[in-house]
C-alpha cells in the first residue's frame, strides 16, 4: 500500500476569542489517498470548513492551527510562508464557498486565469498562455471562447466551472472543493458534479468535496468522512455509510433524509447542534444521541478507532 | 368545489423594452377550501414559482389576468375583505433569519398576529396560546421566549415561524423553501410539522421548492414550472417515478438521490442548442432532445395521460405535443381538476 | 450600557470623534463661565496682541480677545450646524421615509425636486438666498435656517435608499401578513432598523451645514458681528493678517474648525459599522 497523499494527525484548530476558546476542529485523524474522492459531511458549526482552511493553512489569528498535515511526507504546519504560498494552488488548490461569485467583474476570464498562474511564476509567451487557458477550458467543458467573456456574461455553471478551471491550472495533486454547487440548480449541479469527477479521474487528483448534501456525496466521492462539533464521528466507503451506518449520528442522519419509497416518513433528528465554545468533556452528541449509554457517554470523550476494515468510528458503543 | 384562492389567466412581467421578463405566463391555478393537500410549485431559478407566491399573497400585482380570494379581486377589495385575506393566507419563508426584525425578541413573531387578529382575549391567554405552539413544534417555551433572533439558532428561528402558521390557523398556508436554509439534521422535522398542520388542521398548503426530494417527502401533488409555464402535473410519486415531460425527466435524472446504489443515470441529452431566434412555441423546444417543428410554432397545451403508473384518480398531465392526441385541459380550466379525475 | 463600550472599543474612530466633540462643547460651555461675552466683540482690547498673559489667546484688529472668541464662536459654529443638520434631518426623514415606502407619484417628485436639487450648485443657492436676506440682520440662528435649505436633499436621497431596500425584506412581508399596516411599518419595524443609520446621517448633515456656513462666512455673508468661526476667518483676510504676521488669529479657528470637521468625521466613520446593514456582523 503506497503512502497516502495526506496524513491528517490530531488536526486541531482553537480559536481564543474573550468568550472561552473555540475549539472549531478538535483533533481530526484523516487519511487521503491518491485518487480517491473524500466526502466531507456536516451541519453549521461541524467544523468542515475550517478544516479546509486549516489545510490550507488560512488561518488567521486569534485562531491557531496545531497538528501534523503530511502531504506527501512533508508537513505543511512547518512550512515557511513563502512555501506555503507556493503549495498553494501548486499542490493543493481550493475551490471556496460562493468562488463563482468572486471573480474579478472587471477582468476577462483569460486574465484572472492567468493571474494565478503568473503569480507562481509561470513565465510563458501571450499565444502559450493562450493555448494552456484553452486547454483548461476544455477539460471543464467551457467553449473557447468564454476566456475573452467577462463574469456577467457567464451563467452560474459556466462560473463554476471557470474556477474549477482556476483551481487545476497548476496541476494539483490535491483539490478541496467547498459547497461548489449550492447555488446552482439542480440540472447544472449534475453536469458540473459530472465533469469535476471526471477530470478527477482524468488528472489523477485526490479530491475533498465538503458540503452538506448527502445526496451529492452519494452521487459523487468514494469515502464519506462524518464530522460532529469539530470532531470526526464516523468514516468509512461511501456505499458502507449508508447500508450500515455505525455511529448514531451518521444513523439518524441518514433516516431522515427523503429517499424513494419512503414516503411520509419523518425521521428527525431532536435537539440543535452544541456549540463549540469551551466545549465540555465527553461526548458532544450525548444530549441528542438515542443511543446514549448513562454515565459513560457524557463523562469520556470518545476516540476515533477503526472498529471493522476500512470503518473508523468515535463512539462507545464499539469495544476494540 | 369552492375555490378559496384563484389565479385566473395571470400573467406577470417585469420591466419593459429589450429587458422585459415574462415570469408568468398565462397561469390559471386554484387552491380549494375542501381540498386540504399538500401541493408543491416545483421550478429552478427563473421559473415563476416565487413569482406565485408573491402574487397570491398580494405582494406583486399582476400584469395580466386576476388573483381572486374567495371569488374577490384582492386588488379590489374593501378593508375588512383585505383584512379577512391577509388574516386567512400565510406564509412560511424561506431564510429563518431574514424574518425577524433584529430589533425585537422573537415573540414578536407571534404575538403580533395574536394582538391584530384578536386571536386572544387576554395578554395571559395570548401567551398559553403561544407556548402550547411552541411545544407543539419541539420547542421549549423557556428556552425560546424572551430571546432575540441571533441567540437562537436557525433551526429553532424556522420551527417558530411554523409555530406561528400553527397559531393562526390560516386557510391557505404557502410554504417557500422552509428548509433549505435549515440543516439536515432538523429538516425531517420540520417537514414533519408541516405535514401535521396539513394533517391535523386540514389546512391546504403550496410547498414551493427547487429539491425534489423534499417534495417527494413531503407532498401529494406537484406542478413543474419552466419559465412560467407548467410542464408537467400529477400526483407527486407519479411525476417523480414516471415521468412525462423531457424537462421533468431531466431534472429528475437529476436528482442527487442519498444513496449510492442509486446513482444518476444515464445522461439525458441536455441539449444547449442557440436560441432560433424568439418563437411563439414551448418554452423548452430550445432545450429539448426530441423537439420538432410543431414545437416551435405554438405552445402545447396539457394533455392529460390515459396511461398512469399508479392507477390513481389522479390525472397526469404533460404540456408536451408527444402526447397530441389525449384530452387535453381546456385553456381556462383550472389546474386543480387535474388533481380530480 | 455595556454594549455601548464594547462598540466604542471596536470602533475607536467613534470614541475619539465624540471625545473630541464632547471637549469642545465643554471648551465653549465652560469657558463661559469664566470669560465675558463682550470680549468677543470689538474695542474691547488692544489691537493685534500676540498671546500673552493679559490675553492667553491674543487679539485681532478689531480690539476683540481670541479667547473669548474661540469660547463662544465655537458654540455659535457647532449651533449653526446643529440648527441646519437638525433640519435638514427631520425632512430628509419624512420625505425620504414616504417616498421610499409608498412610492408612486410622490415619489417621482420627491425624486426629481432632489435629482435637480443636488445637480444645481448648492453653494449659489446659499448665496442667492442669503444676499436676498440680506437687508436682514443676519444672526447665528438665521444663518443655521439659510444652510438648511440645501442639507435636506442628501438626507433625504440616502435614506429613501435605504428604505427601497428594507421594503423588500421578509420581515417587512411577515409584519404585512400579521396585519401590520403601513404607518405602523414604517414606524415600527424601519425606524428602529435604520436608527444606528440616522444617527450616522445626522452627523453628516450636521458637517454639511457647518462647511456650507463656513463658505458663506468667509465670503462675508453672515452675521458680520458675530463671532463665528468663519466669520473670523473673513476678518483673517480681510485684515490681511498672514502679511501682518498675526499668526495666533489664523492658527485658532482654523485649529478648532479642524477639531470640529474631524470629530464629526470620526463620529460618522465609527458608526459605519452598525449604520452600514452589509457591514454588520451576521451571527
Amino acid at each position: 500500500m503506497s503512502t497516502p497523499l495526506i496524513e491528517i494527525k490530531d488536526l486541531r484548530t482553537y480559536f481564543y476569542v474573550k468568550a472561552g476558546t473555540v475549539k472549531a476542529v478538535d483533533g481530526v485523524n484523516l487519511i487521503l489517498e491518491r485518487g480517491v474522492k473524500l466526502g466531507l459531511v456536516g451541519e453549521s458549526g461541524s467544523g468542515k470548513t475550517t478544516m479546509a482552511l486549516a489545510i490550507l493553512r488560512m488561518i488567521k489569528p486569534p485562531g491557531t492551527v496545531e497538528g501534523q498535515i503530511l502531504l506527501d511526507g512533508v508537513d505543511l504546519i512547518k512550512l515557511s510562508g513563502e512555501e506555503m504560498r507556493k503549495t498553494r494552488l501548486g499542490q493543493i488548490a481550493m475551490i471556496p464557498q460562493g468562488a463563482m461569485n468572486s471573480l474579478n467583474p472587471v477582468a476577462r476570464i483569460r486574465a484572472t486565469m492567468a493571474e494565478g498562474m503568473i503569480d507562481h511564476g509561470i513565465r510563458l509567451s501571450k499565444e502559450e498562455m493562450n493555448k494552456r487557458i484553452a486547454n483548461l477550458l476544455e477539460i471543464v467543458e467551457l467553449p473557447a471562447k468564454v476566456a475573452k467573456m467577462y463574469p456577467h456574461e457567464l451563467s452560474g455553471g459556466m462560473k463554476q466551472r471557470v474556477t474549477v478551471a482556476i483551481a487545476i491550472s497548476l496541476r494539483p495533486k490535491v483539490l478541496i472543493a467547498d459547497e461548489p454547487t449550492s447555488a446552482l440548480d439542480v440540472v447544472i449541479q449534475r453536469q458540473v458534479m459530472e465533469t469535476v469527477t471526471r477530470l478527477v479521474k482524468e488528472l489523477d487528483l485526490s479530491m475533498i468535496l465538503i458540503g452538506h448534501d448527502m445526496g451529492l456525496m452519494a452521487q459523487s466521492v468514494d469515502k464519506l468522512a462524518v464530522m460532529y462539533a469539530g470532531k470526526l464521528a464516523e468514516t468509512g466507503d461511501i456505499r458502507d455509510m449508508f447500508s450500515d451506518p455505525l455511529h448514531p449520528y451518521t444513523q439518524a442522519l441518514i433516516s431522515s433524509l427523503p429517499a424513494l419509497g419512503k414516503r411520509g416518513v419523518f425521521h428527525g433528528l431532536p435537539g440543535i447542534p452544541p456549540s463549540v465554545i469551551n466545549p465540555p468533556i465527553g461526548c458532544l452528541f450525548c444530549s441528542r444521541c438515542p443511543k446514549v449509554i448513562p454515565s459513560v457517554c457524557a463523562e469520556q470523550t470518545p476516540v476515533l478507532r477503526e472498529v471493522k476494515p476500512g470503518r473508523w468510528v468515535s463512539c462507545h458503543l464499539y469495544k476494540e | 368545489m369552492a375555490l378559496l384562492m384563484e389565479l385566473r389567466n395571470v400573467t406577470k412581467t417585469f420591466g419593459g423594452g429589450v429587458t422585459k421578463t415574462m415570469a408568468l405566463d398565462d397561469m390559471t391555478f386554484g387552491v380549494e377550501a375542501d381540498f386540504p393537500h399538500i401541493v408543491t410549485i416545483a421550478g429552478e431559478s427563473g421559473s415563476g414559482k416565487t413569482t406565485m407566491m408573491m402574487l397570491l399573497l398580494g405582494f406583486y400585482e399582476p400584469t395580466l389576468g386576476s388573483v381572486l380570494y374567495n371569488d374577490v379581486n384582492i386588488w379590489k377589495m374593501t378593508h375588512s375583505e383585505t383584512r379577512d385575506f391577509r388574516r386567512n393566507v400565510q406564509a412560511v419563508f424561506q431564510d429563518p433569519f431574514a424574518v425577524y426584525n433584529p430589533f425585537y425578541k422573537v415573540d414578536n413573531l407571534l404575538s403580533i398576529p395574536i394582538k391584530n387578529f384578536k386571536l386572544a382575549n387576554s395578554k395571559k391567554e395570548a401567551r398559553q396560546l403561544m407556548e402550547n405552539a411552541l411545544s407543539r413544534v419541539g420547542l421549549r417555551p423557556e428556552e425560546t421566549l424572551g430571546r432575540f433572533p441571533h441567540q437562537l439558532s436557525g433551526g429553532q428561528r424556522q420551527r417558530i415561524a411554523v409555530a406561528r402558521a400553527l397559531v393562526l390557523n390560516p386557510k391557505l398556508l404557502i410554504a417557500d423553501e422552509p428548509v433549505s436554509m435549515v440543516d439536515a439534521s432538523l429538516r425531517a422535522t420540520i417537514l414533519k410539522q408541516i405535514r401535521e398542520l396539513n394533517q391535523d388542521l386540514r389546512i391546504p398548503i403550496l410547498y414551493i421548492t427547487h429539491d425534489l426530494t423534499t417534495a417527494y417527502h413531503v407532498s401529494d401533488y406537484i406542478l413543474v414550472l419552466y419559465h412560467g409555464s407548467v410542464m408537467e402535473a400529477g400526483d407527486v410519486e407519479q411525476v417523480i417515478r414516471d415521468p412525462k415531460h423531457p424537462y421533468t425527466k431531466l431534472l429528475v435524472n437529476s436528482i442527487p438521490w442519498p444513496d449510492p446504489s442509486h446513482l444518476w443515470g444515464e445522461a439525458v441529452e441536455a441539449v444547449t442548442k442557440k436560441v432560433r431566434a424568439e418563437h411563439a412555441g414551448c418554452k423548452f423546444a430550445d432545450r429539448c432532445p426530441h423537439v420538432f417543428d410543431k414545437c416551435l410554432e405554438s405552445k402545447p397545451p396539457l394533455y392529460i395521460s390515459s396511461e398512469t403508473m399508479l392507477k390513481s384518480t389522479v390525472g397526469h398531465a404533460a404540456a408536451c405535443y408527444l402526447y397530441e392526441g389525449a384530452n387535453m385541459l381546456e385553456k381556462d380550466q383550472n389546474l386543480i381538476t387535474l388533481f380530480h379525475q | 450600557m455595556k454594549g455601548f463600550w464594547d462598540y466604542v472599543k471596536r470602533n475607536p474612530s467613534f470614541g475619539i470623534g465624540l471625545m473630541i466633540l464632547i471637549g469642545l462643547l465643554l471648551f465653549s460651555g465652560a469657558g463661559r463661565l469664566f470669560v465675558d461675552k463682550k470680549l468677543a466683540y470689538e474695542q474691547t482690547a488692544s489691537l493685534n496682541v500676540p498671546p500673552g498673559k493679559a490675553h492667553p489667546f491674543g487679539t485681532d484688529s478689531l480690539g476683540r480677545d481670541l479667547l473669548a472668541i474661540m469660547i463662544y464662536g465655537t458654540g455659535m459654529t457647532l449651533q449653526i450646524g446643529a440648527i441646519a443638520g437638525g433640519i435638514g434631518l427631520g425632512v430628509g426623514i419624512v420625505l425620504g421615509f414616504v417616498a421610499g415606502y409608498y412610492g408612486g407619484l410622490f415619489d417621482t417628485i420627491v425624486t426629481s425636486v432632489i435629482d435637480v436639487y443636488m445637480t444645481v450648485p448648492s453653494f449659489l443657492v446659499l448665496i442667492l438666498i442669503a444676499t436676498t436676506f440680506s437687508h436682514v440682520t443676519l444672526g447665528v440662528t438665521e444663518m443655521g435656517l439659510i444652510v438648511a435649505f440645501v442639507s435636506w436633499a442628501g438626507s433625504a436621497r440616502s435614506i429613501r435608499a435605504q428604505v427601497l431596500t428594507m421594503r423588500e425584506r421578509p420581515f417587512v412581508m411577515m409584519a404585512k401578513l400579521s396585519g401590520m399596516g403601513s404607518f405602523e411599518i414604517v414606524m415600527k419595524e424601519l425606524v428602529p432598523n435604520l436608527l444606528p443609520f440616522l444617527v450616522m446621517s445626522l452627523s453628516q448633515a450636521v458637517y454639511g451645514g457647518i462647511m456650507s456656513s463656513l463658505g458663506l462666512e468667509a465670503l462675508g455673508i453672515g452675521s458680520r458681528r458675530q463671532p463665528t468661526m468663519g466669520m473670523t476667518l473673513f476678518y483673517v483676510n480681510y485684515y490681511s493678517a498672514f502679511l501682518l504676521g498675526l499668526w495666533w488669529w489664523i492658527l485658532e479657528p482654523v485649529a478648532v474648525i479642524a477639531l470640529t470637521l474631524t470629530s464629526l468625521v470620526l463620529i460618522s466613520m465609527g458608526l459605519d459599522e452598525i449604520a452600514n446593514p452589509r457591514r454588520r456582523r451576521k451571527v
